[in-house]
């Protein structure tokens, strides 16, 4: 290999933008406050989900926190393959009741009760790691809608199977057992377990998100064959994400089955239940990590409080089938992304300002993800 | 480091349309080889058959005494053959750096990776934007990150697909010199290219296909003395009937 030479960029000089090597030289300084605003926040907002039990010791304030903690965990597990690959799954619900239905079953067959019973959550998610496998096996080798409809397919032969198998109860459905928990604290043991799979969550997401895993997979979501012919064994690492991800909605969806304390197959596996994940994901910023955290602490709340509004229920679901259209076509990236780049150009109108003012020259930003108007579309 | 590689009688048929027919092509350990004719004649077709984006109906493609006929993108690439599109693809919402951290390496440290990386795009000159999305490059950029980010496995042969297609004159030149210094540093190159001064001028072996069949190979000049070059390229003389020249379906093939 030659020497690098630093002469290169200047005789490159049709290629290169006036501000261009302006804009690069501050990424680090940029880069550094909202670094630190960030890890602060994060305390924050770990030590007021911490304590938000604590505080707001009302029952149905407990249980809107213990099911919107099983959603951030299953979003975040979501993106962390639909989002960073870019094959958008409609079948997570097969992971999430694969694991509640295992639960279920093996603390009745194993008699497990009380907080033992959350020892079988890890179980439970290896159960729906190992579903994802055929799946994965089959759906992975085609792309974008026909790998959607696969994925609904793979849902509705689940739903059907258990709607229909011995080992399920059919549809008259199971009762998991009931913890002897005291009445006044009976949803806490399940709000910090539902923190700590949706902590794990997260921070496998972070940790994916920075790995050469992760970057594997969002090259796989750009171009697949493109990063094939640069080495990249698209398979295995799709697949890989897919088992991660599957691991973890199964043990939200073991623990969910143990809080709730039925198994009916149409709740189970439930079709709403895939379109308000990939609501949440769409709404956060799909690809990120923190957008699907965001999407579910905003969303499940407003679809639990909604649905306790009104007697029928239907108007949460015709509202959540608006709000969908309305990110679709007005955020299609996500408010995360979006927010970022408004930001982003206000801060860039402001240093416009002030130079024509003849302040001192703040840099401007390069409008980073102006040419990826599709980002958070359908792959 | 490098070795030659060789298509030997390969064909290839899209339904009705012979793209290549028994063509033999061989790219000379540590030359530049130029592969030229006419749209629709078989380029870009050869291209993926080599590198494992098409499957062939028959004949075999080598690097050096390793068969590699059929093999899929992946493991061509790991064998030591790079390559770049001629409607260039980047990954347009990863960064510069990050694009040229796709490929896999053997060994390396992330931070030598990242180094190498840098070093990379320094020597291709768009090291500036380093931290810019993909997706924010102009099309010249683009094609100087495609070359950068093939060229960090270190490839063996690097096939190159139009590298100065739309590109403007200033970075044709960078784009030629930079492919010069490495052949010196002794890769060897296969490239497609319509630009007829820049093919002359780099390779050391042009070989000119026509309807899927090599039609005429050598140095530059005995290939632009060669009639039938002439013939294929330029569609003849005027009111001649050259099946195929011109006129296919799949004019952006290549």
């Amino acid at each position: 290999m030659t020497a690098s030479e630093p002469a290169a960029g200047q005789q490159a000089a049709g290629t290169t933008g006036p501000g261009a090597s302006k804009a690069t030289g501050t990424w680090s300084s940029r880069l550094a406050r909202p670094r630190l605003a960030g890890a602060a926040g994060l305390v924050i907002l770990i030590a007021a989900i911490g304590f938000f039990p604590l505080v707001f010791t009302n029952a149905t304030a407990t249980n809107f926190g213990v099911v919107t903690l099983i959603f951030v965990a299953v979003v975040a597990a979501w993106n962390l393959f639909s989002g960073f690959s870019g094959y958008l799954s409609l079948g997570h619900a097969v992971f999430y009741g694969t694991g509640a239905y295992f639960l279920v079953v093996a603390a009745k067959d194993w008699n497990f009760t009380n907080s033992s019973v959350f020892w079988l959550l890890p179980l439970a998610g290896l159960v729906a790691a190992v579903v994802a496998i055929p799946l994965g096996l089959i759906a992975l080798r085609v792309r974008r809608h026909t790998f959607v409809v696969i994925t609904i397919a793979y849902f509705f032969i689940a739903q059907l199977a258990a709607s229909n198998l011995k080992v399920t109860g059919g549809s008259s459905g199971l009762l998991p057992p009931v913890p002897n928990y005291a009445a006044s604290t009976f949803n806490n043991p399940f709000y910090y377990v539902a923190m700590l799979i949706a902590a794990a969550s997260v921070a496998l997401s972070w940790l994916i998100r920075r790995s050469r895993f992760g970057l594997q997979l969002r090259a796989i979501r750009d171009d697949e064959d493109r990063a094939a012919g640069l080495g990249v064994r698209a398979m295995p690492v799709k697949l890989s994400a897919l088992v991660l991800s599957a691991f973890i909605t199964g043990m939200a969806g073991a623990l969910w089955v143990y809080f709730i304390g039925e198994a009916y197959p149409q709740f189970v596996f439930d079709p709403l239940f895939d379109l308000a994940v990939v609501l949440m994901g769409f709404f956060g910023g799909l690809g990120t990590v923190a957008g699907p955290v965001l999407g579910a602490l905003v969303l499940e709340p407003t679809q639990l409080w909604l649905n306790l509004q009104e007697s029928n229920g239907y108007s949460a679901e015709i509202l959540f089938g608006a709000l969908f259209l309305v990110v679709i076509i007005f955020l299609p990236r996500g408010v995360l992304p979006t927010g970022a780049e408004y930001l982003t150009s206000i801060r860039a109108r402001i240093a416009r300002r002030r130079s024509a003012e003849g302040g001192p020259p703040v840099p401007v930003p390069e409008p980073a993800s102006q040419s990826t108007p599709a980002a958070g579309g359908t792959q | 480091m490098t070795a030659t590689l060789r298509a030997e009688r390969v064909s290839k048929a899209f339904g009705g349309l012979q793209a290549l027919a028994d063509c033999s092509l061989a790219a000379e350990a540590g030359r530049i080889t130029g592969l030229i004719g006419p749209n629709g004649s078989g380029k870009t077709t050869l291209f993926n058959a080599i590198t494992g984006y098409e499957r062939i109906d028959s004949g075999e493609v080598y690097l050096g005494d390793r068969r590699i006929t059929g093999s899929p993108p992946q493991r061509v690439f790991a064998m030591g053959i790079g390559r770049t599109f001629q409607l260039t693809r980047i990954f347009p919402r990863l960064t510069v750096l990050e694009n040229m951290l796709v490929p896999a390496q053997r060994g390396l440290s992330a931070r030598q990776h990242r180094e190498h990386a840098m070093e990379l795009l320094a020597f291709t000159g768009i090291a500036d934007h380093a931290s810019a999305l993909a997706g924010t490059l102009s099309y010249g950029q683009r094609k100087l990150l495609e070359l950068s980010y093939v060229l960090v496995a270190d490839p063996a042969v690097v096939l190159l697909d139009e590298p100065a297609g739309g590109v403007n004159p200033s970075l044709i030149n960078h784009i030629a010199d930079r492919i010069r210094e490495l052949n010196e540093a002794g890769k060897t190159f296969l490239l497609v290219e319509h630009n007829m001064d820049f093919v002359m001028s780099l390779c050391d072996q042009v070989t000119v296909l026509d309807s899927g069949t090599v039609v005429a190979s050598g140095t530059p000049a005995e290939v632009r003395a060669d009639p039938r070059v002439l013939d294929a390229y330029l569609g003849g003389a005027p009111g001649d009937e050259i099946p195929g020249a011109a006129s296919e379906p799949e004019a952006s093939h290549g």
